[in-house]
């Protein structure tokens, strides 16, 4: 990151232009970002959180484990599933008490290091994003980005279990 | 899409509240939620500003037009109907780089500002438009060269190769964003579909 600054700094420099003036207005532009991303942010983390603290996840996780033993997903992974398209942090705790039990080199935990690693917070990067547009009408992306997010499960169960076997 | 499911996280969340008796802990997390989205903002709203403030230097410069060029094949491929727009591309490519190296903070400020000027692309109406769809699914799949946080994770927990995983991240990774962009593409046939029929149909 300082390399970037700099760089980008020198080449301005370099070329004669304001690059205070330039960063100043930019920087403004920003600033706008970050007003119309509160009332997103808000909803969503109040949301989240209300979820969270109601043992919804339990609920759900509990629904979803047998049909996920099927298709080869472990029953300690249920509530990655169930919280990684919703929430960072808290999938992040997940996968640590992931690898606190089962260990960082076992089957489990490095599906679900590989789930964490290639997957997204979902609804938060849709909603963030389309949020500080001002998009409203999001049209197929959510349902398209959640089965990627589907296809990232399966993917990683597979490939762990084909390239660690 | 983004009204229902939010509308079912809260309502799963009162439901759940009452039949488990955990109504006073939903009603104090709806409380501390808020209160935590106003922090994160505070703390991602200085990246925010630094970052969109080196883009319009960097662009200035110049600097940002050389690695777009580079990255331009790409480009042409994944966004058809906007990689022409050079401003757009410059910020979609600066937010992939940014990805790529699993700079997390950076991305995001870059990301917003993409679509932004994809936005502005597409006329500037308040709907989704097939580029913002594609670049929103390829943040969603999350391609990125280094997973840090997790490999992070691994070595803390006492990991003997926590790197051990890459080749694995790598194929997921792919497969995802493919999956994503069938799924998109098929979607967008099917309500092509509906949408004609509708107009169609005599009210």
């Amino acid at each position: 990151m300082p390399c970037v600054l700099v760089l980008f700094l020198g080449a301005g420099l370099w070329k004669r232009q304001p690059v205070f003036d330039q960063f100043l207005c930019g920087a403004k532009g920003g600033l706008r970002v970050v007003a119309q991303l509160a009332p997103t942010l808000v909803g969503l983390l109040t949301a989240v959180a209300m979820f969270k603290a109601s043992g919804a996840v339990d609920l759900l996780t509990g629904l979803l484990r047998p049909a996920l033993e099927l298709v080869g997903v472990p029953a300690e992974m249920t509530p990655l599933l169930v919280l990684r398209p919703v929430t960072g942090s808290g999938s992040i705790a997940i996968l640590s008490n992931i690898l606190q039990n089962c260990g960082p080199d076992s089957m489990v935990g490095r599906m679900a290091s590989v789930v964490l690693a290639s997957t997204e917070t979902t609804f938060y990067t849709v909603a963030v994003y389309f949020g500080a547009a001002g998009v409203k009408k999001t049209g197929y992306t959510v349902p398209a980005a959640l089965c990627a997010d589907a296809a990232g499960f399966l993917g990683a169960c597979f490939f762990v279990r084909l390239l660690f076997s | 899409m983004l009204n229902w499911i939010w509308a079912a996280l809260i309502g799963l969340a009162v439901l759940c509240g009452a039949v488990t008796g955990r109504m006073p802990k939903v009603a104090s997390a709806a409380v501390s939620g808020a209160s935590e989205a106003v922090e994160l903002l505070l703390s991602i709203g200085g990246m925010m500003l630094l970052w969109n403030g080196l883009m319009e230097v960097g662009e200035k410069a110049g600097l940002v037009r050389i690695f777009s060029k580079a990255v331009y094949p790409l480009l042409k491929f994944l966004f058809p109907d906007a990689y022409r727009d050079r401003k757009a591309m410059d910020a979609v490519s600066m937010n992939m780089a940014a990805n790529f190296l699993g700079l997390g903070n950076a991305a995001t400020p870059l990301g917003i500002r993409a679509v932004g000027e994809l936005k502005r692309l597409g006329g500037g109406k308040a709907e989704a438009t097939r580029s913002m769809s594609m670049f929103i699914l390829i943040n969603t799949a999350s391609i990125q060269f280094l997973p840090t946080t997790v490999a992070a994770l691994r070595a803390a927990q006492g990991s003997k190769s926590p790197f051990e995983i890459l080749p694995a991240v790598w194929l997921t990774s792919i497969l995802a964003l493919a999956v994503g962009i069938t799924a998109a593409k098929l979607f967008e046939k099917l309500s092509g579909r509906c949408g004609r029929s509708r107009r169609y149909r005599p009210m």
